[in-house]
């Protein structure tokens, strides 16, 4: 009877999730055939041609740096401006409530949006350094800072959720502990130091996690901005399984797969460890 | 707080509420102004004379409004179909009594561990072998279960009286008839949480529709705007704009008046006690 109510979703996993990733492992040891059916069993093949290949190695440096330049100037700047946020003052809901703003874009609106911006002729960076009498620079254009200026946007584009939730994590520290420190004789840079980021601990390594899964998927981005180059420099994990499966019709479904495998291991090794850590933490309550 | 120091602090706060809301009033303001003034340099902040040509213009360059349409149709099938899906099932674990109850659980949880670009190639083989590429089923079938609606949805509902649950079923009601009466008006919070954060998700996706759509016609708002750029050259950002902001309006409209319930929702993982 119980299980009645768990059918619809079961049955959805099951043709949506489960299985798909079942045919990921199967189309990882096989090989295109003529028209691009994924029919040919090639055993490990898959899997060598990556470990060996150059152009992986640097897909997977590219996805560690763009991971990194994203997730940690988004944690960073959003404490900031969250701990900001919670000052009692007259107008702050206005200003929470604005500061949101980000968190209604999409992938594809922020992208459409910076990519104006980061026009070399007409965008308003380079028209900031002209102002300054600074040279242009080729935001996306310039192999060694493609990356950056995609994190660049995804940072910006990454900001309003971080907010929201660090906010929700400062509302949740009750008052009664800063106020028994303010009692003793503490200064706000002390409580904020000795209190709030101890006691915020439990939702930074929540975000730190869930922004780092975020990052790792990250494709509209580089598809609107940088179509993963100039040569390669985008080229992240997500963005090279759509290359190899869908673009130029390529249709290579196996070595896309083998790839697709790569990042399912890494996003369950991040969640391994987002348990382990948790697990420890109820513990030591 | 001394006089200086208050000024100061509005000062930082506006300053950072000006970057961040930088995008935007670009968008907006750019929208209404024309390609010439647009491309000035240096770039006015305001349109000198705003004008709505550009919203014109766009509706012209591609069928903004089936695409508009596409994605609310799209949206609203995969809210309406997770929040059913997520509240028969997390009722089933917050309330019925079953074997196996934590291993199945569990099964719901592995869901959220598996990223969809690791599994976006057999779902786009199943469609094809299937001739649903391009169409609504296509956009709509894979999104219409969740494990973290489920998973939201029972944390509700394990707090709810006991008592209540037992008086009712006691009397002869039935379990539909409870979850439809009595649980569902009063877990409007945590439905609400659900239903803004799957309507966001499913509005806003790029990756999948890009793939399995092939027709304007087939299209959702953002991979419409996404094109604007190849339709016209961004010498006529405006336009692109204009396309921009008329996407944006419903997820702004959520995000401003349902902030309460999007925190809730985001943070059913992160702020425990």
């Amino acid at each position: 009877m119980a299980f009645a109510f768990l059918v619809p979703s079961l049955l959805l996993f099951a043709f949506f999730t489960f299985w798909p990733l079942l045919r990921s492992v199967y189309l990882s040891f096989h090989g295109s055939d003529i028209i691009g059916r994924p029919t040919l069993f090639v055993g490990t093949r898959q899997y060598e041609q990556l470990l060996s290949s150059p152009t992986f190695r640097d897909v997977l440096v590219n996805t560690a740096l763009f991971t990194a330049l994203t997730v940690i100037p988004s944690l960073a700047i959003g404490l900031l401006i969250a701990i900001l946020l919670q000052q009692r003052i007259a107008g702050i809901g206005l200003f929470r409530t604005l500061m949101a703003t980000p968190f209604a874009f999409s992938v594809a609106t922020a992208s459409v949006v910076f990519a104006i911006f980061f026009n070399p002729g007409v965008g308003v960076f380079n028209g900031f350094l002209y102002f300054f009498h600074l040279p242009p620079v080729g935001w996306l254009t310039d192999p060694s800072k493609a990356l950056a200026s995609v994190a660049l946007a995804s940072v910006w584009l990454q900001l309003g959720y971080n907010v929201l939730v660090l906010s929700a994590g400062l509302q949740a520290i009750p008052d009664e502990v800063y106020e028994a420190a303010r009692l003793d004789g503490a200064r706000a840079p002390a409580m904020t130091w000795h209190i709030t980021l101890p006691l915020l601990t439990p939702t930074l390594f929540f975000l730190l996690v869930v922004t780092t899964i975020i990052s790792l998927q990250s494709f509209g981005q580089i598809h609107i901005l940088t179509r993963g180059g100039p040569a390669g420099a985008t080229t992240t994990l997500v963005y090279s399984i759509y290359v190899n499966a869908f673009a130029f019709g390529n249709s290579n479904f196996g070595y896309a797969s083998a790839q697709a495998l790569v990042l399912f291991a890494i996003v369950l090794a991040v969640t391994a460890i987002q348990f382990g850590v948790l697990e420890r933490r109820v513990f030591y309550r | 707080m001394t006089g200086i120091w208050r000024g100061v602090n509005y000062a930082v706060l506006v300053a950072i509420t000006f970057i961040l809301l930088f995008p935007l009033l670009y968008a907006l303001s750019g929208s209404l102004m024309s390609a010439h003034e647009l491309s000035s340099y240096p770039t006015p902040l305001l349109p000198a004379h705003p004008q709505l040509q550009s919203f014109a213009d766009v509706m012209k360059a591609i069928p903004l409004a089936r695409e508009y349409l596409n994605s609310a149709l799209v949206a609203a099938l995969i809210t309406t179909g997770q929040l059913l899906t997520a509240t028969l099932s997390a009722y089933a674990f917050a309330f019925l009594r079953m074997p196996y109850r934590n291993a199945l659980f569990a099964v719901f949880l592995a869901t959220m561990m598996i990223p969809w670009e690791a599994i976006i190639i057999p779902n786009y083989l199943f469609m094809a072998d299937n001739g649903l590429i391009n169409t609504y089923p296509a956009l709509v079938l894979p999104f219409l279960a969740a494990g973290f609606g489920t998973f939201l949805l029972r944390q509700f509902f394990l707090g709810f009286p006991r008592d209540l649950y037992e008086a009712a079923l006691v009397d002869g009601c039935s379990h539909l008839r409870f979850l439809w009466s009595i649980l569902v008006p009063l877990s409007r919070p945590a439905l609400a949480a659900l239903g803004i954060w799957a309507f966001l998700s499913a509005w806003n996706q790029y990756f999948w529709p890009l793939l399995v759509t092939k027709t304007e016609e087939m299209q959702t708002l953002q991979i419409g705007i996404s094109r604007l750029r190849d339709v016209e050259a961004a010498t006529a950002p405006n336009f692109i704009l204009a396309g921009t902001v008329l996407a944006l309006v419903p997820t702004l409209v959520l995000i401003y008046l349902g902030q309460r319930h999007i925190v809730r929702g985001l943070t059913a993982g992160a702020v425990r006690g």
